[in-house]
């Protein structure tokens, strides 16, 4: 309706190799900066590393999937072949765990796959259609062929000008300040 | 000691020039990430090519073959197709194996190979993996109407129904009924996530509304940022690792259809590798029956190099290989094990009522990808194309050959017969193939053909180490 309101967001640096991005993104973490991420357009083999970041836990939620899976599988054929409605078989025992191997085999990879993919979206923060950095003019180039360095002003040693100047010192090609427009 | 050793050879090493040995790039003259983004971008952004309508129409019409053999077949009964006693499977189950076999090879590019850490499949797997799924929907119409009352197919999953009765978890067709809707399932979550980072990428490039949407909505919202990447690269890996020992299982279920029932000619331990390693001979043959003429077409030769095909190739030529050896062993055993029923039924595969198919059957299988040993021949596109259709009309036979053979020469002479499809038969399975190719070009049409990140992945600026 009126003028829009914007809030700073963060201080972008781009780059235009992996190299420097991956060179740039030590000097970050070795200047104490917490809240600040890269953006490349494939995974950057050594980032993780080179950023400070942990083992992912996405292993976890497969686990977690994986175990689900085994017990519901085991748990069907026993409620449905020998409790609910004791089915003979070739004067077989009602359930074993043998017998329907398949089943909780396949069931057990299914529920893993599903934990496997969701827990990457949880992890990652997914879906979330809306974000301060998609309004840098260059974000769409960061999925082509340009990388990115974002330092947030939530960061503690974050300040207007130092901020920049680091990024600039850095080597980022341009560097700029993201604002998030508020309506 | 073992360090002055190990200075020894250090010097050794500055003495002793390295073999020359020249790394084929996977991607060719040197092209910038630009140009790969364009290139498969533009495939999907570009004007609807005149090409695609013509296909697409023909594939439609092809398709509805499916859907009338399909209704006449629910309107009147399953007695409209040739199966009868005591040649009870026929065509429905040739045709079901058929098509899951060729999603085989989709699962072993984009699993097998990623564990393997092969990088060449990275401009291949997408397209392999829409191959997979694809050719499972077209599977799994086999079975789900060979049941009789399709209506009633629900029974198979282990859901309450009025009669109270619960699904029989000792029947391998049951056991099938979870291994190919685990497969589906797991295989379009595979295939979807490897797509997400490239939906983004359409989506930030997109410029009319509706594809803002429509990327917009399937890419949740990624950001390529590293946070993102590390998670994903995480259960792209665990993915991976789920679905190789899941495709081994399906095609092995799918085995014990037939190793499981005590007949001649089925009731063999070979059958579970037999099964997989034809089940990826013929997948290789589809792929590449469908990604040479689309490189053509959209002149991807940067792309998909003749590396690529060369691969290809060699992987087909080693399951043929296999399958070959899987025959003859067969016939080895069928002597040795001295059981004259088994005996019978493999004299009569080969010479008995469907000589003609066994014989198809070794000629497209065995014989024929031999030729991929000559260097010749794989770079002879043409050629390797021709020869990966004879692959998939030799599979088709091999399940024709083991379905048939064995069922119609039953234990007593007096029920005997001879099967033969009916025409309803053929529309059906005919259909498919529009069904499947209206999938496969809607999917060129819309998503992205190659995964973008890892064809970027593998190219040389990938590496934060080199100098640039």
């Amino acid at each position: 309706m009126s003028q829009s309101i914007d809030i700073k967001y963060a201080a972008a640096a781009t780059f235009s190799s992996a190299k420097d991005l991956y060179d740039a993104a030590g000097k970050v973490k070795d200047a104490g900066y917490s809240n600040w991420e890269c953006f490349s357009p494939i995974p950057v083999h050594g980032l993780d590393a080179q950023m400070g970041y942990p083992r992912s836990k996405v292993p976890r939620f497969t686990l977690a999937g994986g175990v689900t899976g085994f017990f519901t599988g085991m748990l069907i054929v026993w409620f449905m072949n020998e409790f609910d409605y004791p089915l003979i078989v070739g004067g077989k025992p009602y359930f074993s765990p043998i017998y329907p191997f398949p089943v909780f085999y396949e069931l057990t990879i299914l529920f893993a796959a599903f934990g496997t993919l969701f827990g990457m979206f949880f992890l990652n923060r997914l879906p979330r259609h809306n974000h301060p950095v998609f309004e840098h003019p260059d974000f769409g180039r960061t999925g082509d062929d340009k990388y990115m360095i974002v330092i947030e002003v939530e960061d503690p040693k974050f300040d207007d000008q130092e901020t920049v100047e680091f990024l600039k010192n850095l080597g980022g090609e341009s560097v700029q300040i993201i604002r998030e427009p508020v309506d | 000691m073992s360090e002055v050793k190990q200075a020894e050879e250090h010097e050794i090493l500055k003495k002793v020039d390295p073999a020359p040995w020249k790394e084929v790039p996977l991607v060719l003259n040197n092209r910038s990430y630009k140009w790969v983004t364009d290139k498969i971008c533009g495939i999907v952004e570009s004007k609807t090519p005149t090409w695609w309508w013509w296909c697409f129409i023909t594939a439609m019409c092809i398709a509805s073959f499916t859907g009338m053999g399909l209704a006449y077949l629910v309107s009147t009964g399953v007695g409209v197709w040739g199966n009868n006693n005591p040649v009870n499977w026929g065509w429905a189950i040739v045709n079901f194996v058929f098509w899951i076999g060729i999603g085989h090879a989709g699962t072993l590019i984009s699993a097998i190979l990623c564990l393997l850490k092969q990088k060449w499949r990275t401009s291949i797997n997408r397209g392999s993996e829409a191959m997979t799924v694809f050719a499972v929907m077209c599977a799994g119409i086999f079975p789900l109407f060979h049941v009789g009352r399709v209506w009633f197919a629900w029974w198979l999953f282990p859901l309450p129904n009025s009669n109270a009765i619960w699904p029989q978890f000792r029947s391998p067709l049951e056991w099938d009924v979870f291994a190919v809707s685990t497969y589906f399932t797991v295989s379009v979550l595979f295939w979807y996530m490897g797509m997400i980072p490239d939906l983004a990428v359409l989506r930030d490039r997109a410029t009319e509304t509706w594809r803002k949407y429509f990327y917009g909505f399937f890419a949740m919202g990624w950001r390529n940022a590293n946070n993102h990447w590390r998670n994903f690269e995480m259960a792209y890996l665990l993915l991976a690792g789920l679905s190789t020992p899941l495709v081994l299982s399906v095609h092995t279920i799918v085995s014990f259809d037939f190793a499981v029932a005590n007949l001649p000619g089925w009731h063999t331990t070979i059958f579970p590798p037999y099964f997989v390693a034809g089940a990826i001979f013929s997948g290789f043959g589809m792929v590449l029956t469908l990604l040479l003429p689309l490189r053509a077409v959209y002149g991807l030769h940067d792309l998909i190099t003749q590396k690529h095909i060369d691969n290809m190739c060699m992987i087909t030529l080693a399951t043929g290989s296999m399958v070959g050896y899987a025959y003859s062993m067969e016939f080895f055993i069928a002597w040795y094990g001295a059981n004259s029923y088994e005996g019978f039924a493999f004299i009569n595969r080969a010479f008995g009522n469907y000589w003609w198919s066994y014989w198809i059957m070794v000629s497209c299988n065995v014989i024929c990808p031999q030729l991929f040993w000559f260097k010749k021949i794989r770079e002879n596109i043409p050629l390797v194309w021709i020869i990966s259709i004879f692959v998939n009309v030799g599979m088709w036979f091999e399940r024709f050959v083991i379905a048939n053979t064995t069922l119609s020469r039953d234990f007593l002479p007096s029920s005997w017969g001879y099967y033969s499809p009916t025409v309803v038969d053929i529309f059906t399975f005919f259909g498919t193939f529009g069904f499947f190719s209206v999938l496969f070009l809607l999917f060129l049409r819309f998503l992205p053909l190659m995964p973008m990140c890892e064809v970027k992945s593998v190219m040389p600026q990938a590496d934060p180490h080199a100098d640039h």
